[in-house]
């Protein structure tokens, strides 16, 4: 389980900070697909990699903290913001945004598999019942073993995002975080890796955390999932209920402007646009571009609290 | 005027891959044959997954690339007429819009300084005070207006604003077709449907048509007339947007329609990836074959023909799912 207790990040630049997150609170369960939606720059990356405890410089914590804890093989585990990083790969791994990047183009497949594997591991097993082991859990994800022999250069965009998720889950890490996993990649392809995602979350009965701007997406994949808008979460639910009825006006206007196969029906997108994280407006952020917005919501800012059991939404209109 | 459009026929462009000596080449486009009556300004989508040659066509009809076979014909000028090619009157006609804003305007430039330079350079104004009033006119036609643009760098910005922006440029010359080229595939879902909506928006305004490129399918069904499928450099399937993407015809842009992640449907199915392999650029027989799951002997041993039915689709397909067999 993740919890995220109160925790606000920022960004320091020569004009003071720019506050990213802001008391963001949650918890993500485990066993679960948890999806976090929202446009760009309201944060949805600086929370992962919060998440990861990838904090450096700019980045900076101001205060709150995350919890990781579980259990795996039996022994529970516990870790906070700062101790994250040494169970890397083992209890939680990253998928980063644009991932077919990240491969070093010129390293055979085989020796990246062999670094990402902890030392400990590495010193139970000879080198050839490692690579056993690689070949046969590609093969159960229906990738080709002579893949380790290959280069990064030589495989598609979507094979190497499939190269990456199946590295980032060798370890089988009882959660695995996912930036942006099929962007860049075609409709065929994204269904693809959407699937295999589902497929190993079930097999590990893991928690894996999705990042996506796309809400079809979050729809087919998640459970559950949080909307973020200027580095705030305004709405968590169960991803069901969030698309059936959205609480926040953001969420509504954005579930209303889907366009949807099988309906030619006029949609509106939602005027106006996000606020410039360097001089957020006063109040509820998103009050400039609500419809519904009172005196009240550009005054002061709405708390994010529980609407109904499990289902939280930062809003002043909601009674 | 009796003359079409475009008309794109028999298109063939091939690439040479791996090094200087190999005799490896790829089809990025195959026999391609499209339309667009210039009657009525209609919006043609053009679908398909990476490496279809969606981009390959759409910078043949700009003129960016040249092609092997076949020809391209706007308002009946042929491209292959090279002596009568006047690249100015050209430029006029059509325009194109590309995936992402913030690298189709350098950063160093302010963005008004692209639009006067449309106006001005080819000589749709004649003096400063004239497209001054053009660009206003047309920057409100998308939702701004000049004195919010003027004088602001690119990274002022929203991806969104800068798209509109780069939309009023194109319109600027009054083109009579518009190649966007994903216009939306950069931009945040809540500006998306903005966008696509200005595209409807100004085919009637303007009469001007669009060639929208997209594997978006969900908002391709939303903005467009007409809908072309490609796969692997081949037209597949063409015809009404609305009754293609409701009863796909051949079993790739069923495929493809399966895979749009859909709001108020769940996936259920399991589901084959394609392995993207340059060898099946090369394959003699239906090249879809492969990957398809009502395979016959026959789509594995020859290559099937356009297929034209009564109601104006086209299908590449020896036996296409709308049909009895």
């Amino acid at each position: 389980m993740i919890k995220i207790e109160h925790l606000s990040t920022s960004y320091s630049t020569i004009n003071g900070p720019v506050h990213v997150i802001n008391d963001v609170d949650f918890e993500i369960y485990d066993n679960e697909i948890f999806g976090i939606a929202g446009e760009s720059g309201c944060g949805k990356t600086t929370l992962l990699k919060a998440l990861y405890d990838i904090v450096e410089f700019p980045l900076v914590v101001d205060s709150g903290k995350l919890v990781l804890s579980g259990e795996k093989d039996g022994k529970g585990f516990s870790y906070e913001t700062g101790s994250i990083r040494k169970t890397w790969w083992n209890n939680i791994s990253y998928v980063p945004q644009a991932a077919q990047s990240v491969l070093n183009p010129i390293v055979p497949l085989k020796k990246q598999f062999l670094d990402s594997i902890p030392k400990a591991d590495k010193k139970k097993e000879t080198k050839e019942q490692i690579l056993k082991r690689i070949a046969d859990y590609l093969k159960e994800l229906n990738l080709s073993p002579d893949l380790l022999n290959a280069y990064p250069f030589q495989l598609s965009g979507g094979m190497r995002q499939r190269v990456i998720i199946a590295l980032a889950t060798f370890m089988s890490p009882k959660v695995v975080l996912a930036d942006e996993p099929t962007t860049a990649l075609d409709v065929v392809v994204q269904r693809g890796i959407l699937m295999m995602l589902m497929r190993l979350q079930k097999q590990l009965r893991n928690t894996m955390v999705i990042v996506s701007h796309d809400m079809g997406v979050h729809y087919q994949v998640t459970d559950r999932m949080g909307i973020m808008y200027s580095g705030s979460m305004v709405e968590l639910g169960k991803t069901e209920d969030i698309f059936e009825r959205p609480i926040h006006p953001y969420t509504e206007m954005l579930v209303g402007a889907l366009p949807r196969v099988g309906d030619k029906s006029q949609k509106t997108g939602i005027p106006g646009r996000p606020p410039a994280l360097t001089n957020p407006p006063e109040g509820c952020r998103f009050a400039p571009r609500c419809p519904k917005a009172t005196k009240e919501c550009k005054k002061t800012v709405p708390l994010f609290r529980q609407v109904e059991p499990g289902r939280y939404a930062a809003c002043h209109l909601i009674p | 005027m009796s003359e079409k459009l475009l008309e794109i026929k028999n298109v063939s462009k091939s690439f040479h891959i791996g090094g200087m000596l190999s005799k490896k080449k790829i089809d990025a486009v195959n026999d391609i044959n499209l339309e667009i009556e210039g009657v009525k300004p209609v919006i043609l989508s053009v679908v398909g997954e990476s490496g279809c040659g969606k981009s390959t066509l759409c910078k043949m009809i700009l003129r960016l690339h040249d092609f092997d076979q076949g020809d391209i014909r706007l308002l009946g000028n042929s491209y292959k007429d090279h002596k009568g090619y006047d690249p100015f009157r050209f430029r006029l006609e059509v325009q194109p819009i590309f995936q992402n804003p913030y690298e189709s305007f350098s950063m160093r430039k302010t963005v008004d300084t692209y639009l006067f330079n449309t106006a001005l350079r080819l000589k749709i104004s004649k003096n400063y005070k004239e497209a001054e009033n053009l660009i206003d006119e047309i920057l409100k036609s998308v939702g701004m207006s000049l004195e919010v643009v003027r004088g602001k760098y690119p990274t002022q910005f929203s991806g969104g604003e800068l798209q509109r922006v780069s939309i009023a440029r194109a319109l600027i010359t009054r083109p009579k077709l518009i190649i966007a080229d994903e216009p939306v595939a950069a931009i945040d879902a809540s500006m998306k449907m903005n966008i696509v909506n200005l595209f409807k928006e100004l085919k009637d305004k303007y009469q001007v048509s669009f060639i929208y490129v997209t594997h978006d399918l969900s908002t391709a069904y939303y903005v467009s007339d007409y809908i072309a499928a490609l796969y692997r450099g081949c037209l597949i399937e063409y015809g009404p947007a609305k009754e293609i993407m409701d009863n796909p015809a051949h079993p790739y842009t069923q495929l493809l329609m399966n895979a749009v992640p859909r709001v108020g449907e769940k996936w259920d199915k399991e589901f084959t990836m394609p392995d993207t392999e340059d060898k099946e650029y090369a394959i003699t027989y239906c090249k879809f074959a492969p990957r398809c799951p009502y395979a016959l002997e026959e789509c594995r041993k020859r290559r099937p023909d356009i297929k034209c039915s009564a109601d104006g689709r086209k299908t590449l397909c020896f036996y296409p799912l709308n049909s009895e067999v």
